[in-house]
């Protein structure tokens, strides 16, 4: 039985310089970007939905962890800093760690739960949860139910950077997604990260010699839930808006076929995932309806023919890892 | 207590359905060990199938309630035989990933024609009406939905568990190699046991039509439900499946008098209850 991620290359010496070099083209790219005249929102949204997608991408691609409910994260801290910047009136980045804390105290809870299962009923299981979470916040006073948290103030950082101003809001949204990103990236690259990949190839042999399985997918759950929630309160800030969108299962979907296409199980594949399906939602905006369909025939594609996906198709050209 | 009753039945029709889905599930994942995202799709289309018959050919619900699963469940086998079947072998999950596809490309097509509303499907006259039992009203078109649906699961649980053909398949479930080698055709069981599967969501779509209306996404959130019932029951048995879908119909509806509330969440509730005691399901086996 293949694993749901053939994109194993056996790490070389020359992996990580390789890593390195893809990792400084981007940064330089995205730091350059208020420079094009690109439009930044568009900019700044994809970021959010691509630390999203790496969040979910750490659990797929390097624990084999199929979550179909990771909107939960996302939607759920979005709501925490909305509401603290909104009610209470906190800072951005009091309200950035409190969206990110609520996401992780939910991982904590829901992981509990999801981890007793494995493979499909894995995948069911969170899905069910997030329903489950969907709806007691169309219920809930403090998420105002179908309207949202609307008009959510920016503020200023530290006291010194205004959130307000597109361009010092650019770097902020860019400054979190690149930590978060490294923060990944040094996550599977330690000892921690190699443990999860032997789980995800072969978990009964990964017990048999003595590792503690549940407790290794568990902490990764947590992680990626809280960096899922990481995505999710800088959203807030573009967005300036928290609403049930984010917490709906077709939410949950849109980042399996970010990650997907950009290739499972990949560095850079969900970065480069999620601006390919940002763009094709604004490109087809006017088409109402097709969008969903065009989605639907993404993930059919990529299943039945493109199942490396685009960073993973590169990298098995170059046979190097990506 | 009125209420109450009409609330139980309203519970009992609800458990129809998941136990038409999650049964078909439970098939569907014995020989294909795929998880059909798209059943909640087929579902929907099974209501739209009747839809067109009876205003675009003025095909009655009789002739719908055989017509349509026939429709729904070939455009199954065809989905089978030119996509799913190229996903032997691989990961389970990308099953989950294909299917998942496949509903957001059928619900978006509905969706893109018929908008979000719902359209209306008469109760055909023979089933009008209903009579008073005393201690409660029966719309008699309610009463023939649980009874009829009783049949139907029992009639499949009857075939895979009683027959020869279901001894085939049980066998092709446990050890398809081996089956096989015994000179049974068994793709050919693998494209009939999807084109079951999603047959028995179609009719089950055929009898919401007139309860809940004709909509694009009458099958969407459903779907998510019956994950939870099929989490709940475990998909190891058939007559498991049954009976843990209208139980939970049945504790549904009962949430919807005593605390209505919580009736969209209590059977996510209770599959994180059930998974906190006994993580393989009421009636599943460990892995």
């Amino acid at each position: 039985m293949s694993t749901i991620t053939d994109n194993a290359v056996p790490a070389t010496g020359r992996t990580t310089s390789d890593e390195m070099i893809a990792f400084v083209i981007m940064a330089v790219l995205l730091v350059s970007v208020p420079l094009t005249g690109l439009y930044p929102y568009f900019v700044m949204q994809a970021l959010c939905f691509a630390l999203f997608a790496c969040a979910f991408n750490l659990l797929i691609g390097y624990s084999g962890l199929l979550s179909f409910g990771h909107a939960m994260f996302l939607g759920t801290a979005g709501y925490v800093t909305g509401h603290a910047l909104k009610v209470w009136g906190v800072s951005p980045e009091i309200g950035i760690v409190l969206g990110v804390i609520g996401a992780c105290a939910l991982s904590v809870v829901t992981g509990l739960i999801a981890i007793r299962r494995q493979g499909i009923y894995f995948a069911m299981i969170t899905l069910a949860l997030s329903q489950l979470l969907f709806f007691i916040y169309l219920q809930t006073p403090f998420t105002h139910g179908e309207d949202g948290i609307q008009g959510i103030p920016q503020g200023k950082m530290f006291g010194i950077f205004d959130l307000s101003n597109t361009t010092t809001l650019y770097y902020a949204v860019l400054a979190v997604f690149l930590l978060g990103f490294l923060l990944i990236y040094r996550t599977i690259n330690s000892p921690f990260g190699e443990v999860l990949k032997a789980i995800r190839e072969n978990e009964q042999r990964a017990i048999s010699l003595g590792y503690k399985t549940d407790q290794y997918k568990f902490l990764a759950f947590v992680l990626s839930g809280s960096l899922a929630g990481l995505a999710g309160a800088m959203k807030v800030f573009v967005a300036q808006n928290a609403s049930l969108t984010d917490v709906h299962w077709t939410m949950s979907g849109e980042v399996v076929l970010m990650t997907l296409v950009g290739g499972l199980g990949t560095v850079f594949g969900p970065v480069v995932g999620a601006f390919v399906i940002i763009a094709m939602q604004q490109y087809l905006a006017g088409f109402g309806q097709w969008v969903t369909v065009i989605q639907g025939a993404i993930f059919v594609i990529c299943v039945l023919t493109f199942r490396r996906g685009i960073i993973g198709e590169i990298a098995h050209f170059f046979k190097r890892s990506l | 207590m009125q209420a109450l009753y009409a609330q139980l039945l309203v519970g009992l029709i609800n458990g129809s359905f998941y136990a038409l889905l999650s049964l078909g599930l439970a098939v569907i994942f014995g020989m294909l060990n795929i998880i059909n995202f798209a059943h909640g799709a087929l579902y929907m289309m099974g209501a739209f199938v009747a839809y067109f018959l009876l205003n675009l050919a003025g095909i009655n619900y009789w002739w719908a309630l055989i017509l349509a699963p026939l429709i729904v469940g070939a455009f199954g086998i065809l989905l089978e035989r030119t996509m799913l079947q190229w996903l032997t072998g691989l990961d389970h999950l990308y099953g989950l990933l294909l299917t998942f596809g496949l509903a957001l490309v059928i619900q978006g097509v509905f969706q893109n024609y018929f908008g979000s509303s719902g359209l209306p499907y008469a109760i055909p006259d023979l089933l009008k009406g209903g009579v008073n039992l005393g201690f409660m009203y029966l719309p008699i078109y309610r009463g023939w939905v649980v009874i009829f649906s009783l049949i139907v699961c029992i009639a499949t649980w009857f075939l895979i568990e009683k027959t020869r053909l279901g001894a085939y398949l049980r066998a092709a479930t446990e050890n398809p190699t081996l089956v096989r080698a015994f000179g049974i055709n068994v793709p050919r069981m693998i494209t009939l046991t999807y084109g079951l599967g999603v047959g028995l969501a179609a009719l089950a779509g055929v009898l919401s039509a007139p309860i809940n209306q004709v909509r694009p996404l009458m099958g969407a959130d459903l779907i998510i439900v019956v994950f939870a019932v099929v989490v709940i029951g475990g998909m190891g048995s058939i007559m498991g499946s049954i009976i843990t879908g209208f139980a939970l119909g049945v504790i549904e509806g009962l949430t919807k008098y005593f605390y209505p509330e919580a009736s969209n969440t209590v059977v996510f509730v209770l599959m994180v209850l059930v998974l906190l005691v006994k993580p393989t399901g009421l009636t599943g086996r460990a892995n």
